[in-house]
Formats: C-alpha cells, sequence, structure tokens
C-alpha cells in the first residue's frame, strides 16, 4: 500500500477511524491539538461523535459514560491535561471499561513548555490516580508506530476491558513522516455487560464496593489481569544487543536517537546495542534481566530526570550495571551526545544510577 | 380485583438506606413512575452521583452509570451521544452538581444535551455528614460552618435554576418541592415534562426539586418539609424558569 507523508498526531487519528473510532472528547492543548482538529474534520463525515468538552476533567468522565455502552471511544490529551483526567481514568480501570486515552507528553512539571519530554513515565506506568490500577502502556517511536499502536490499543482495550495509553511526545506529535496504513481485521468481544442495549437484563457500570471484602476481591479480579498482561502483552526491540558491551535502553522519540548514536558507534567498532520497550506496561522484565546479564553495563537514556531507569535498574542482573543519561524540559540530546555518554560509561568513567 | 395501587417496576424489591425523614426516596418514586408511565424502562439509563444517592441504581431497575463527583452531566453525555435511542437522566445533589460540578452541568446544559437532570436541593451535604454547601442559607449552620453561613467569607447561596435558565440551549428548567401532596404530584409532573421532552428530542431539561435532610439540618423528621416551606423557598422560589418545551421538539 502507499505510504502517507503525515504528521504523528494526524496519524493517530486516522488510524483511530480505521480501527472503528465511535466517540472522541477532548480538550485542545499542545503539542496534541492536531489530533482532536483532525477528528473534529474527519468524524463528521463518517458518521460519528467528536465533541470538544469544556475541560479534560468533562471529556475523560464523558468518555466512562460512553465505554459503558461498549462503543470505540478515545480522548487525547497532553501532561497537564493528563493530570486532570486521572481521577476519571481510575473510574475507567475499576469499572473495567475500555478506551483509548493518547498523552503526547510536553515538559513539565506545572504549566512547563509544550516541548517533548518523557517525564509522564510514573504517572501512565504506575497508576498515577488513586487506588490499585493499571493501564496498559504503549510506546510508539513514530509516525507509523503512532498509527499501528492506536489500532492495537483498541483491540486490547476491548481484550482485556481495561484504559489503554499511548505514550507519546511532543517530538513524534509533531514530526511528519511516511505512514502506512495498514486495516486490522477487528476483533468482537463480549458485549453483554454495557449499559444502553435496551435489553431486559440491566447493567451497572460502577466502581464503589463499600464492603471491603468485595472490594479487596474487584482489586485482586484486577492483579489477574494485570499479570495476564504480564504474560501475554509485553512488547520490545532489540538492535544489536548480541554482542554489545553496553546497550543502551530508550523508548519513543529517544529510541531514534539512540539507534542513532549506536550505528555511530559500530562504524567506529564500539560495540554498541539498543534495547526498546514498546510496552512500558507491562514492562519487558524478563528480557531486559537476559539482556543485561550478557551485556554488564546498561544505559538508559530519557527526556527526564530518571524515570524509566528505576524499572530497568529493577529488573536487570545484579551484577550488571545500570547508567542513567536524561535531558529534559524539552531538551533533546543528539547522537554524538549519546554516544559521548556510552563511550564515558566504557571508559570507567559513567556514573551509576 | 382491581390495582389502584403498586410500586413502580421501575424500582427494585428492596429497602430505601436514606434517613428518616430524608427527601430522596420520595423522589426516586417520583422518577421511577414517570418511567413505568412513559413505558421507557428497558431504554432508560440513569446516572447516580457521588452524595447520598451513589447506590440509586440499586433501588432503580434499569441499567445505570454510577459517575464521579460532580461528573454526572459529562457520563450522562457521553452515554446519550454513543447511544441516541437512550433515554439518560442524571441525578444529582447540589455539591454533586452546584460545586465540584458546575462547569459538567453548565456545559452540558450549553451544548442543549438532550438528556434530563434531577436536581435534588436540600441546602446541605448530606452523604459527608453536613458540611456546607454552595445552597446553604445565609446563616444556616453547617459543620463546616458552625457560626452559620457567613456571605462575606462563604458567599451567597447558588441559585442554579436562574443561573441556567439564562443559557440558550436549555429548553426546560423548573423548581418544585415536595412538601406536601400537592406539590409532590407537581414535581411528578415536572418530572414527566424533563423526561418527555427527551422523548421528543426538545433537548436538555432540568428539574429542580428542594427536598429534605432532616438528619443534617437537626430538624425532626416531621419539621424538614417546614423548613423548606418557610425557609428554602424563600430564597429558591418554586416555578418553571424556562419552558421552551413546545418550540423545541424535534430539534435533536
Ligand atoms: C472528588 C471527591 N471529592 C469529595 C468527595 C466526598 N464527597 C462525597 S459526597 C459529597 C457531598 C455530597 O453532597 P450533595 O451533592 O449535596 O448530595 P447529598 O449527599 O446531600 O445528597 C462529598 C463532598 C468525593 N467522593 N469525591
Amino acid at each position: 500500500m502507499a505510504k502517507e507523508f503525515i504528521k504523528g498526531n494526524e496519524a493517530i487519528g486516522k488510524a483511530a477511524i480505521m480501527a472503528g473510532l465511535d466517540c472522541y472528547f477532548g480538550y485542545p492543548i499542545t503539542p496534541q491539538s492536531e489530533i482532536p482538529e483532525y477528528l473534529a474534520a474527519e468524524m463528521p463525515k463518517v458518521g460519528k461523535v467528536f465533541l470538544q468538552a469544556e475541560s479534560e476533567v468533562a471529556a475523560i468522565n464523558m468518555v466512562y459514560g460512553a465505554a459503558g455502552t461498549g462503543i470505540r471511544v478515545m480522548t487525547s490529551s497532553s501532561s497537564p491535561g493528563i493530570s486532570l483526567k486521572v481521577e476519571g481514568i481510575s473510574y475507567i480501570a475499576s469499572a473495567e471499561l475500555p478506551c483509548v486515552i493518547v498523552n503526547v507528553q510536553r515538559g513539565g512539571p506545572g504549566l512547563g513548555n509544550i516541548a517533548p519530554e518523557q517525564a509522564d513515565y510514573f504517572q501512565a506506568t504506575k497508576g498515577g490516580g488513586h487506588g490499585n490500577y493499571r493501564l496498559l502502556v504503549l510506546a510508539p517511536d513514530s509516525a507509523q508506530e503512532m498509527a499501528d499502536f492506536t489500532m492495537l490499543a483498541f483491540d486490547l482495550a476491548e481484550k482485556y476491558r481495561n484504559p489503554v495509553m499511548i505514550l507519546a511526545d511532543g517530538c513524534l506529535g509533531q514530526m511528519k513522516e511516511a505512514v502506512e496504513f495498514k486495516k486490522t481485521v477487528r476483533k468482537e468481544y463480549n458485549k453483554d455487560w454495557t449499559i444502553g442495549r435496551g435489553e431486559k437484563d440491566h447493567k451497572v457500570i460502577s466502581s464503589i464496593d463499600i464492603e471491603p471484602e468485595k472490594l479487596e476481591q474487584r482489586n485482586l479480579k484486577l492483579l489477574d489481569k494485570y499479570k495476564t498482561m504480564e504474560k501475554e502483552e509485553v512488547l520490545f526491540e532489540e538492535y544489536l544487543c548480541d554482542d554489545a558491551d553496553l546497550v543502551l535502553v530508550a523508548y519513543g522519540i529517544t529510541s531514534r536517537v539512540a539507534r542513532s548514536a549506536v550505528e555511530l558507534a559500530r562504524e567506529k567498532g564500539i560495540k554498541l546495542g539498543l534495547f526498546r520497550p514498546k510496552t512500558l506496561f507491562p514492562f519487558p522484565k524478563k528480557d531486559i534481566y537476559r539482556v543485561s546479564q550478557k551485556a554488564k553495563k546498561m544505559l538508559t537514556c530519557e527526556l527526564s530526570t530518571g524515570q524509566m531507569v528505576e524499572d530497568v535498574k529493577l529488573n536487570s542482573h545484579k551484577d550488571t550495571e545500570v547508567y542513567f543519561y536524561g535531558r529534559c524540559g524539552g531538551v533533546i540530546p543528539a547522537d554524538l551526545e549519546l554516544l559521548e555518554q556510552a563511550q564515558k560509561v566504557l571508559d570507567g568513567k559513567g556514573v551509576r544510577f | 380485583m382491581k390495582t389502584v395501587y403498586e410500586k413502580p417496576k421501575s424500582l427494585n424489591d428492596v429497602h430505601f438506606h436514606y434517613c428518616p425523614g430524608c427527601g430522596h426516596g420520595v423522589i426516586h418514586k417520583l422518577v421511577a413512575e414517570v418511567i413505568d408511565e412513559l413505558g421507557i424502562q428497558h431504554k432508560t439509563v440513569g446516572v447516580a452521583p457521588v452524595g447520598c444517592a451513589v447506590f440509586a441504581y440499586n433501588y432503580y431497575n434499569f441499567d445505570f452509570s454510577q459517575a464521579a463527583h460532580g461528573r454526572a452531566p459529562a457520563v450522562a453525555t457521553g452515554i446519550k451521544r454513543s447511544k441516541p435511542e437512550t433515554v439518560v437522566f442524571s441525578y444529582q445533589g447540589d455539591g454533586d452538581l452546584a460545586a465540584i460540578g458546575t462547569a459538567e452541568i453548565i456545559h452540558a446544559a450549553n451544548r442543549g444535551e438532550n438528556i434530563t437532570v434531577i436536581f435534588v436541593n436540600n441546602a446541605i451535604y448530606g452523604m459527608t455528614g453536613g458540611q456546607m454547601a454552595p445552597t446553604t442559607l445565609v446563616g444556616q449552620k453547617a459543620t463546616t460552618a458552625p457560626y452559620g453561613r457567613d456571605p462575606k467569607t462563604m458567599g451567597h447561596p447558588i441559585k442554579v435554576s436562574e443561573l441556567l435558565s439564562n443559557l440558550e440551549g436549555v429548553t426546560y428548567i423548573e423548581r418544585t418541592a415536595i412538601t406536601t401532596p400537592g406539590e409532590i404530584m407537581k414535581a411528578k409532573k415536572a418530572i414527566k415534562k424533563a423526561f418527555q421532552n427527551q422523548i421528543d428530542g426538545a433537548g436538555f431539561s432540568m428539574v429542580e426539586i428542594l427536598s429534605q435532610c432532616p438528619t443534617n439540618w437537626g430538624v425532626k423528621p416531621v419539621d424538614g418539609t417546614k423548613f423548606i416551606k418557610e425557609k428554602l423557598q424563600e430564597v429558591f422560589p418554586l416555578g418553571v424558569y424556562k419552558d421552551l418545551s413546545e418550540e423545541r421538539k424535534g430539534g435533536k
């Protein structure tokens, strides 16, 4: 199929419609506004719902309402807006509703700026809101994966009846790349739990259990689901890790820079490799362990002051040295900068995490 | 034998957990009767608030979605937009609708969402133990206003029906009370109209109901209605605040 030259944000919008998006609810915020703008133009053409909500809080609660009816629903935002959504996300996770949430991360904390950062990793992967819940978190590295992961996200959301987050960043959202939109076959999942079917077996969507024992059961059921995800849904990519003396670990836009650093290094005969998690939850724990055991040295690179590196450290072999290099505030390191950091580590001058 | 009275089919055969003299039970029944009479039980979806009515879905016999505090109009919007053939109503207290959920109610109303809102104004936070509500009267005591509401620092009671009726998107707003059999019948008529409007595609309808909370007002259950008649109605006058039901039929 022919490729289309398209912005990452728009690729998400287009892929969502191809995946059968029925309703979109969102509130403008840079650097993700091309998603609602695209959908505002395109959803009416296919007879679907686009609604600009009065706030991110309202948008996520519209998602909650619509998701209870079993249709395909999505919202998108950027960091500060996601912070506003987390109460609603906790309700959605507890009520076990499928939906897709896009976070095109920007610089923080506070109002920060509109440049790319990866500092919402903790928020995305550790819950973010209150209570024991997890999102399934997909981390695209290109406009192509913005499209592919969006389609995958709707399927995973229905498979697990769980919110799925696409954790992108301002760079991926704004970057134009060639994308092939591959139409996937839509799987059909059981919908007899949904409200609004007009049937006599009435259903309730709720997240409240006053009895402690019942609420504990709800939590344990969720935990079971998360464990299944950890077994079955881990996605990652390994690049030249087999003979590497040092493996860079990076996701999203940073992994693109890291890949380029690995290539530069190899040209010079320096054996670098790249490990790229595609799912941040479930985190590729076993594979980090396996790769770390062989490489002995790992350098995690992020657009943050050190978030994913905690998971890398936690899951690396005990004898493996884990290092960290991060830029933030919207600064993206160049490939040469990462290569320099890698060289430092190999020369024994790196700072252990 | 002729049946002259029976429990609405839209209510389950369970006990209400509400306090003696509380208005929620009466209002639940009125809504259930209306839904039965309109024959819409199986296509109705209720949205429960956070507040004393959080367990409304246990009492009602149709689909329900329990919303986060204040967000019921947004949740109702999500349901109605994804399934326009359903009849969706939110059931909200004054803390839920007029404090934490102010943005959601104003914007659902302003969009003219084709939903029905049942707004139970008891001038207090019931569920959490009698704290001050946005509708608490000047001078009225609450656990977080132990010396009485002082408008200099706490503002005046918010008049939601008056506020919302200024919005273009609103079709029908009426304020009622459940103080006497006559007023209860008026409240029911208003509720029926608010649901009929949705069925007719006439747009956003809200019925505000002044309701008793003797427990948190610190009065005897029998004196609850007295407080409404003598105090609440003075600040929150009953009546129709806006009615474009006829003009807007079929508009949605
Ligand atoms: C985000 C959030 N804030 C606060 C609460 C605590 N809370 C529960 S009910 C309630 C007030 C309810 O009062 P109202 O809406 O007037 O309803 P009533 O109980 O009087 O029927 C509050 C503050 C909550 N559950 N969630």
